[in-house]
């Protein structure tokens, strides 16, 4: 067991100096949190995970075959050939409670004890493969011939592993600051309105804060305003560009959702229902998310049910309302004449099935397009998604799989890398200045707004 | 009672029995729960296009296929000598039809006047030869592969002795091995068909029915979200 997180400590300083943003590399982890004696806490985390179990999870649970080709598919097995990263094996300890608790047949197991109960040790080794290994980009997923949806079993399993108090150290330490701040990584409302004011200066832009009723009402994520900050400037330029009738709220700004990353579903209601409020009370009839990959999961697909009924908007990526935009005819942009190449954020293309929008935006900014091999669906994950990219352990690993896309986008010759999610792109940032690669990943959402043809001056 | 006759009596009824029921409670065990109802607007609606997966993911995406063709191959070679051999074994027919003769008083051919097709016994006999010879390289293969050797369990080993046997078997009856009686040939032949029956409801050979559920339900999930198949 090792030791838990004292309800004493000061928060964990958070760390901007970095490629990527997080906490400050722990000199002492706590990977455990909360007071629960170990039975509970296995106890807490095996119901969790059995209770929120429908049909379609529980098909999943019985439909393994163990044919072992989703590792095949997956690039922390792919990087290092070891077996302990094949999808199916990081759920071992919560199948295992799954055939002893509910299946079926749970009753045969349990008389026959022919699954043993698992242990707090399992679970805080399994923590790794949980988190440290898994972006949750669902790439296995394609691949398992059963057609499992291996990733939201994993996304189940963290549900568990949090309600246990078994999250890695970095994760429990921003998601607890998103709960207290509202934001994970200290873009609370005082600082992004702070900096919303400065920008304007800076930018001679005019960045509108709680206009009590707007058409669109968007939305960034924290890596945005705390490292990418000219990202706010390029959303506040293309509204006005398009003369949309915009606005950021500070009741509901930050579309990061660490909630469902480390698997507090309470949080991630909390989150999610911020921006949900926010627009409902200004009336919006579209919500803009950022370039963000798992905030697209988190309001796009999840945040009607989080809200118990149908969002009263539409909910688009950046990407999307950037596409719906050019086929609209009111985005005027400079030809870009460059190559390109695009990486496609796994929960914003493979999962969230927004494939070819970003790609018709590129096509408007006339770039020659040279996908990398494989591409959308089936793309390389960048490795810090799901997580991954805040906790520092997992350095040395992910450091490993970022090659898988260095390999790709070199062969593909392309002079720019865009990408439309901050958190892939801070990993490339991480991956560039690890490896002292000369490629710098680009923001489709910033070559747009560099790109604006602005006639009315 | 010889060992034929508990074959073909007690040991056929109860095999059935279990697999019947077996079946059918696992089944119903997961597809009677319950589902959330999904809030969120759909990008595509018709949802059910999405049943394709269960024909699409028969083979897998090219940028899947270096390392999992092995599997794949090894694995139609193996369903498909075995499922050719199961129904289409002369012998087979000829036992199916009397089962249902028991069971409705008539056949295929007394309903609809038509007769199933029946594979020559050379042919048979060499479908069954690649699937035993599939199955043992899958055996191997999930021996010596670190990941299928991590990751199995006792099911793994057992459903493949299970499904193995009865070829094996069979091959052995049909070839009059070893100067056995034939009656005793047979009858662990039938035997060896009834250990499949009865384990099956148990282990992963379950997928036989699993399969279209799990593909179906992502293939439906997915399609909604316009996400990858
Ligand atoms: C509709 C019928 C069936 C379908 C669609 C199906 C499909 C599959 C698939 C996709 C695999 C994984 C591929 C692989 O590991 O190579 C598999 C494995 C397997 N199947 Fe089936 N199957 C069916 C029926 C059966 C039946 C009736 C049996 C045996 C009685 C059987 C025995 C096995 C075994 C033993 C394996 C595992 C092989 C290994 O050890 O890797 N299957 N099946
Ligand atoms: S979701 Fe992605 S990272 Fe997780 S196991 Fe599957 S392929 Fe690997
Ligand atoms: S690919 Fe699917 S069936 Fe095969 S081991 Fe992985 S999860 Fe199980």
């Amino acid at each position: 067991m090792t030791e838990t997180t004292p309800t004493t400590r000061e928060p964990d300083p958070l760390e901007f100096d970095q490629p990527r943003v997080s906490i400050r590399k722990p000199e002492h982890r706590f990977d455990t949190q909360g007071e629960a004696p170990d039975a509970v806490r296995v106890e807490r985390a095996m119901n969790s995970f059995v209770r929120d179990f429908g049909r379609t999870a529980a098909i999943y649970m019985e439909s393994c075959i163990h044919c072992g080709m989703c590792a095949e598919a997956c690039h922390f097995y792919e990087v290092t050939q070891d077996p302990q990263y094949t999808p199916i094996w990081k759920l071992e300890p919560f199948k295992q409670a799954y055939k002893r608790e509910y299946g079926p047949f749970a009753f045969v197991y349990r008389a026959l004890n022919l699954k043993p109960k698992v242990t707090v040790d399992e679970l805080q080794q399994w923590q790794h493969l949980i988190y440290d290994s898994c972006t949750v980009c669902g790439r296995c997923s394609l691949m398992c011939p059963m057609g499992i949806d291996i990733a939201s079993l994993v996304s189940q399993a963290r549900h568990g592993m949090f309600k246990a108090g078994l999250v890695p150290h970095e994760l429990a330490a921003v998601t607890e600051r998103a709960r207290r701040e509202g934001s994970p990584l200290g873009a609370t409302p005082k600082v992004f309105a702070d900096r919303c004011e400065w920008l304007a200066d800076e930018h001679e832009v005019e960045i509108t804060i709680d206009k009590p009723r707007a058409d669109v009402l968007c939305a960034m994520s924290s890596i945005e305003i705390m490292k990418y900050p000219e990202s706010i400037v390029a959303t506040a330029r293309i509204m006005r560009h398009i003369g949309a009738d915009w606005t950021f709220r500070l009741d509901g700004y930050e579309a990061t959702n660490f909630g469902l990353l480390t698997g507090d579903a309470a949080t991630q209601k909390e989150l999610t229902l911020k921006i949900i409020h926010a627009a409902v009370a200004c009336g919006a009839r579209v919500v803009v998310l950022p370039e963000c990959g798992h905030a697209y999961t988190a309001l796009r697909w999840m945040g009607a049910n989080m809200y118990g009924k149908p969002l009263p908007f539409k909910v688009m990526h950046i990407a999307e309302f950037l596409a719906e935009q050019v086929h609209a005819g009111k985005l005027r942009l400079r030809k870009v004449n460059r190559t390109a190449t695009f990486h496609d954020p796994c929960q914003l293309v493979r999962r969230g099935g927004a494939i070819e929008a970003p790609r018709e935006v590129l096509q408007a900014l006339g770039v020659e397009l040279r996908e990398m091999y494989p591409t959308k669906g089936a793309n390389w994950c960048c490795g810090g998604g799901g997580g991954v990219v805040a906790i520092h352990r997992a350095d040395e690993l992910r450091h490993k799989v970022f090659r898988i896309k260095m390999e790709q986008i070199e062969e593909t010759g392309a002079e720019l890398p865009v990408t439309s999610c901050a958190n892939c792109r801070q990993t490339f940032d991480d991956g560039q200045a690890h490896f002292k690669w000369d490629k710098t990943m680009h923001s489709l959402l910033e070559l747009v707004a560099d790109n604006l043809v602005e006639d009315e001056q | 009672m010889s060992l034929l006759d508990f074959a073909r009596g007690p040991a056929l009824q109860w095999s059935i029995v279990i697999f019947v029921v077996g079946v059918l409670w696992r089944l119903l065990g997961v597809l009677l729960l319950r589902t959330r109802k999904d809030h969120s607007a759909p990008r595509k609606e018709a949802a059910w296009k999405g049943l394709r997966l269960i024909a699409l993911r028969s083979w897998p995406r090219k940028e899947f296929l270096g390392g999992t063709a092995f599997g794949e191959v090894m694995g139609y070679a193996f369903h498909i000598g075995f499922l050719l051999a199961l129904f289409f074994f002369v012998p087979h027919v000829l036992f199916f039809a009397d089962i249902a003769r028991g069971l409705l008083g008539t056949d295929l051919h007394g309903l609809t006047g038509l007769n199933w097709p029946t594979l020559p016994n050379g042919v048979v006999t060499l479908l069954s030869a690649i699937s035993i010879a599939a199955l043992v390289a899958v055996l191997i293969h999930r021996i010596v592969s670190p990941v299928k050797r991590l990751i199995s369990n006792f099911d793994d080993y057992f459903s493949w002795l299970v499904t193995i046997a009865p070829l094996a078997t069979g091959m052995a009856a049909f070839a009059h091995l070893g100067g056995w009686p034939y009656e005793q040939l047979l009858a662990v032949h039938l035997l060896s068909a009834e250990l499949l029956l009865a384990w099956f409801p148990f282990g992963k050979l379950m997928h036989a029915f699993t399969i279209f559920a799990a593909r179906g339900s992502t293939g439906m999930l997915f399609e909604r979200k316009g996400a990858s198949l």
